[in-house]
């Protein structure tokens, strides 16, 4: 491979990581912040994906309508559909918080297996909302009239860099904020932040919800890097597992670490292709499942050896108080 | 409509080998195995590789055992495979649950090194085995049993619904009037308390993943006997089994057993209306209903 095909694959990297790490920023809010249990991300990527894709793309017509089926189509550009995704997965993720937010943490964390699943089972059945298991292609890409083809990768970094950097400035202001020291308190110690007079309830929803719409978002700017979304991209492995394991590696409590571990966790992801790529040629149908099985004790090791992450959280966050967790003058 | 019923109750008695272990050790370690239904994975495939691999090279005869689609292969086969995966589930315990448990980690911590476990044990059937469908004996279906009201049964469903209520009744019995069974119930009751009565209760716990892998392992053996066996069905029974358990009381065995037989009905019924690749929906919605009504169980439990 010249030079040119190595920068452009490692653009192809830096995309996927970067919207992976729009999911562990907003996962982090919601376990390292909050201490929600959250193993449903894969519902919310999915939800996301789709609506954008209905959202940005035209209904479509003439023979197309024979083969293609959607419950609307409009047209609308790239920001709407960002949008449009943050609104609907955060109206689910508040659905979701109803019957569970009140409960211990493991009712949430098997609420959102289920709602995971059945929405990918309404996408696959129902061929009406968005063309069932064979989804949803040609979506449009943002300003893809402005520059080559072959160099638009490199603007779309840019556009997911961009989102980036604004979800994580957005959630570190937050985090700073009164309101992020009542999430950490929550997660810390629900019982004496109820008695401070916090509605807790109401706290872990706001948490549920932002980092749902997060999700939202990082479905939106998948789907539009890949065109073409169908159900089955949206896997308990994929979807969800894997961004788990990102945070984890990164360090949960820590927004700088999220980004880290998305980006680290994505680099072994890969570079344990090249090594699967050296087994026997029997064995190359399964290189997936056993780079999985390295990921998965990557998770393990991670938790019980080094469960801060990386990074590890950040301890302080106000600036009011100063390095030795005094009250400043 | 009796013979969703009767159907119904199949399923819900093999779902009901995995809630009661699930229950079981909710009660007694306090946080969701995640890792649960794929444990029932995992047995289901070991014992494939009993009956189709291993037996064959030891040169087992494999005849037929009367009307069932399955002979003394399996019936070895099913002991071994038991007593592997309750062996499994004591060593997952001592690599990961036990050094957290140590270091006194939170219990979602512990859930999700389950849930971590369940992604790589299904890995670890991937790769083994590959990613289609898979039968213990492929060919054609044993002819049904007619039996009143028109219903239709295999002998091998009758056979399920039999060795599930035997292996029930063993774990009461076990339960109610062993040394250890009572030992166990006063560790699912009050730990600190338990521990001050002089219970060894690093042994419970042995106790408790080892009772819960092997009837995990059955539950799956079962599932492979009346329908297939598939790497993802494990992942697929953790809705039904966390539904079962939650409507029964976490920690109530009857109840474990009665949620499961209740989701297994309620989910084969839904199919006369709906699609039935929409049961992990139905059941999903039951367990909502569950969570917003009375999550503490029809029968109470731990809240």
């Amino acid at each position: 491979m010249e030079l040119g095909g190595i920068i452009a694959y490692l653009t192809s990297l830096a995309i996927l990581a970067g919207i992976y790490a729009v999911f562990t920023l907003g996962l982090n809010i919601q376990w390292g912040y909050t201490g929600l249990f959250n193993i449903g991300i894969a519902g919310f990527f999915c939800i996301g994906a789709y609506t954008s894709a209905l959202i940005t793309t035209p209904m479509p017509s003439g023979v197309y309508a024979q083969y293609v089926r959607q419950l609307f189509g409009w047209n609308f550009p790239f920001v709407f559909g960002i949008i449009g995704s943050a609104l609907v997965c955060g109206f689910i993720a508040f659905l979701v918080g109803i019957p569970t937010l009140k409960l211990r943490e493991d009712y949430l964390a098997i609420t959102t297996i289920g709602i995971a699943e059945t929405i990918r089972l309404i996408f696959n059945n129902e061929p009406w909302l968005a063309n069932g298991p064979r989804g949803l292609m040609g979506l449009p890409q943002p300003f893809q009239d402005l520059i080559d083809p072959r160099y638009y990768h490199y603007l779309y970094l840019i556009i997911v860099l961009m989102i980036l950097m604004i979800i994580y400035l957005a959630i570190e202001r937050a985090i700073r904020s009164p309101w992020g020291r009542v999430l950490r308190a929550i997660r810390e110690d629900e019982i004496s932040t109820e008695m401070s007079g916090k509605n807790v309830f109401f706290f872990k929803m706001q948490s549920l919800v932002i980092g749902s719409m997060i999700m939202g978002i990082g479905g939106a700017l998948y789907a539009h890097y890949t065109k073409a979304i169908s159900p089955d991209v949206f896997t308990p492995l994929y979807g969800t597992f894997i961004i788990w394991v990102m945070l984890m590696v990164g360090g949960s409590g820590n927004n700088k670490g999220a980004i880290l571990g998305a980006f680290v966790t994505w680099g072994i992801w890969i570079g344990s292709k090249f090594l699967t790529d050296l087994l026997p040629h029997t064995l190359k149908a399964r290189a997936p499942y056993i780079r999985f099985l390295l990921i998965g004790i990557l998770l393990e090791i991670i938790l019980v050896y080094r469960p801060q992450g990386l990074l590890g959280e950040e301890k302080k966050v106000s600036k009011m108080i100063d390095e030795e967790g005094q009250r400043g003058h | 409509m009796a013979e969703l019923l009767v159907y119904g109750i199949v399923f819900g008695s093999i779902i009901a080998l995995g809630s009661i272990g699930l229950s079981l050790i909710f009660g007694i370690l306090r946080f969701a195995n995640f890792a649960h239904g794929d444990m029932m994975t995992a047995g289901a495939y070991v014992a494939l590789f009993l009956v189709s691999g291993f037996f064959n090279w030891l040169g087992i005869p494999d005849s037929n055992l009367g009307p069932l689609s399955f002979g003394w292969r399996m019936v070895i086969a099913i002991p071994i495979s038991m007593i592997a995966i309750g062996m499994l589930a004591i060593f997952l315990d001592h690599i990961l649950y036990q050094p957290l448990r140590k270091k006194r980690s939170s219990n979602v911590l512990l859930a999700m090194a389950a849930l971590g476990a369940s992604f790589m044990i299904q890995m670890v059937v991937l790769i083994l085995w590959g990613a289609d469908s898979l039968f213990y004996r492929p060919g054609v279906l044993r002819p049904a049993l007619e039996l009143p009201f028109e219903i239709k049964i295999r002998p091998d469903q009758l056979f399920i619904i039999v060795i599930v209520f035997l292996s029930i009744i063993v774990l009461h019995l076990f339960l109610k009037y062993t040394q250890m069974g009572k030992a166990m119930r006063a560790t699912a009751d009050h730990p600190e308390l338990a521990r001050i009565t002089g219970i060894d209760t690093r042994r419970i716990i042995r106790w408790t993943w080892g009772i819960g892998g092997a009837m995990a392992a059955l539950g799956g053996i079962l599932y492979g006997i009346d329908v297939q066996l598939h790497p993802g069905m494990g992942w697929g029974f953790l809705l039904p089994l966390f539904a079962a358990t939650i409507l029964g009381g976490i920690g109530n065995l009857v109840g474990a057993l009665i949620g499961a037989l209740v989701m297994g009905v309620v989910q084969q019924i839904s199919t006369a209306f709906l699609l039935p690749t929409y049961k992990p929906a139905v059941e999903f919605l039951i367990m909502i209903l569950i969570l917003l009504l009375r999550p503490q169980g029809i029968f109470g439990g731990r809240s």
